[in-house]
């Protein structure tokens, strides 16, 4: 199982191994990481699971698909670097991945 | 006061078709919401979207499935109660007394929280300060577009909201137009209109900047907006509108003596009561072991509540399980002609 890494704004992380298959923002949630709300329950629909990816990481990424830039615009302080943790599924390729939350979601 | 069996909190689906199953067992109900329009997040975030997996109906959007539910309730004279937000809910006796934010009063037995995740609530700008200008120079709707002719106005967004006001301000008023990427996800016509206005210098286009701070001691004087590679901007400017679309927030909910497991009430899966006697919860707000938030999950919790109601809002009478197809009450509360 791959090795994620959250990082709360507080500076906190949290490392958890999380099953291949579901989402980042799964792995958070049932971990009960703070900091990801997932208020739609990973339908691209809310921005409330949105975080940051570091740079070398990003590029690796699977690209957004349509639809998830426009629901990043009403996320909490977008940056080049937002993605919605909904959107980005866990493999062994995501293993070491970390990703840094928001201050806040809404 | 408004007397009614079941107050339900919510137009979505879930709310809907529980409206539904009260009317069909014989029950009354009253429906709140605080949007302006029935659907809840079908209407207000996938009205175009289609959805793949309600029974026997191999796709629709949400707008569709939105009406059809609606078409479903035509027998009954249901009172909807838009654009308002539940504030109060207060026990008196056996009953619970509800207002909301227009002064509305519910006396009701039972109350249906179908909320979704709490109601709509437009995002607005991160920077502190921003809230002190709140509703003076810095607004996320608009109620009266007079006050802004003459002005300067820094709009922000990318979606139709903000293009549409964008282009229809910039008739009367000198307007900034400010987005944090270069596309724009309003529909074309829209979008290329915009960019005619912003080449005629009706319109100052500012893609890749987002809002950094406001100034202003008493009044808003200036704002800063910040480049995607840093670069600052002071934008003097009258009034600020922020456009980012809606979030979804609990709300006064929070504080009607519910237990909450994070933004959820934990109900019992027998009729999706919560821990409050007469206080049920379904939908997406809700939560118990196994829950799936689906449209069908949430009719499914509905029909259970509705019977939950009953033997509140009739303590004296037993409520008898009636198939649709042959009971006479149903059909005569669906209002069908006798043929037999």
């Amino acid at each position: 199982m791959p090795k994620i890494t959250y990082i709360e704004h507080n500076g906190e992380a949290h490392t958890i191994e999380v099953t291949n298959g579901l989402s980042v923002m799964e792995g958070a949630v049932q971990n009960n990481i703070p900091g990801i709300d997932a208020d739609c329950g990973g339908s691209m629909a809310c921005a409330t699971c949105h975080v940051y990816v570091k740079e070398e990481w990003f590029n690796k990424l699977p690209k957004k698909e349509d639809g998830e830039e426009d629901m990043i615009d009403m996320a909490f302080e977008p940056k080049k670097n937002s993605r919605l943790s909904c959107q980005l599924m866990v493999s062994d390729q995501l293993e070491g991945l970390v990703v840094n939350l928001p201050e806040k979601q809404v | 006061m408004i007397k009614t069996d079941a107050l339900i909190i919510g137009a979505g689906p879930t709310g809907l078709f529980t409206a539904h199953q009260l009317k069909l067992i014989g029950l009354n109900c009253e429906i709140v919401d605080n949007l302006d329009k029935i659907g809840g997040q079908c209407i207000e975030l996938y009205p175009d979207k289609p959805i793949y997996d309600i029974p026997a109906i191999p796709e629709c959007t949400g707008e569709e499935l939105t009406n059809n539910l609606i078409n479903q309730l035509k027998p009954f004279d249901i009172k909807f109660h838009l654009s308002e937000r539940v504030e109060e809910v207060k026990k008196n006796n056996e009953n619970w007394e509800v207002k909301t934010n227009k002064g509305t009063e519910f006396s009701t037995s039972n109350i249906i929280i179908a909320g979704g995740v709490g109601s709509f609530e437009p995002r607005k700008f991160s920077p502190k300060e921003c809230e002190k200008f709140e509703n003076k120079s810095i607004f996320y709707l608009i109620k009266d577009k007079s006050i802004f002719k003459g002005k300067t106005l820094s709009i922000f967004g990318g979606g139709d909201s903000a293009l549409d006001w964008a282009i229809e301000l910039s008739k009367d008023s000198k307007v900034n137009l400010i987005h944090r990427r270069d596309e724009f996800r309003g529909t074309q016509t829209t979008v290329d209109k915009m960019n005619d206005l912003a080449k005629n210098g009706k319109i100052n286009l500012f893609t890749k900047y987002q809002l950094k701070s406001a100034n202003g001691k008493e009044n808003l004087e200036s704002i800063d907006v910040e480049h995607d590679n840093k670069e600052v901007k002071n934008l003097k400017t009258d009034y600020v509108l922020g456009f980012f679309g809606l979030i979804m927030q609990l709300g006064p909910i929070a504080n009607w003596g519910l237990n909450l497991d994070k933004k959820h009430i934990p109900v019992n899966t027998e009729n999706f009561e919560t821990n409050q006697k007469g206080i049920f919860a379904i939908g997406d707000i809700c939560t118990y072991p196994g829950k799936l938030k689906l449209i069908l999950s949430g009719f499914h919790e509905g029909a259970l509540a509705a019977r939950g109601c009953f033997k509140y809002a009739r303590p004296d009478e037993k409520l008898r399980f009636e198939f649709s197809t042959t009971s006479k009450s149903v059909h005569s509360r669906l209002g069908l002609k006798k043929n037999d």
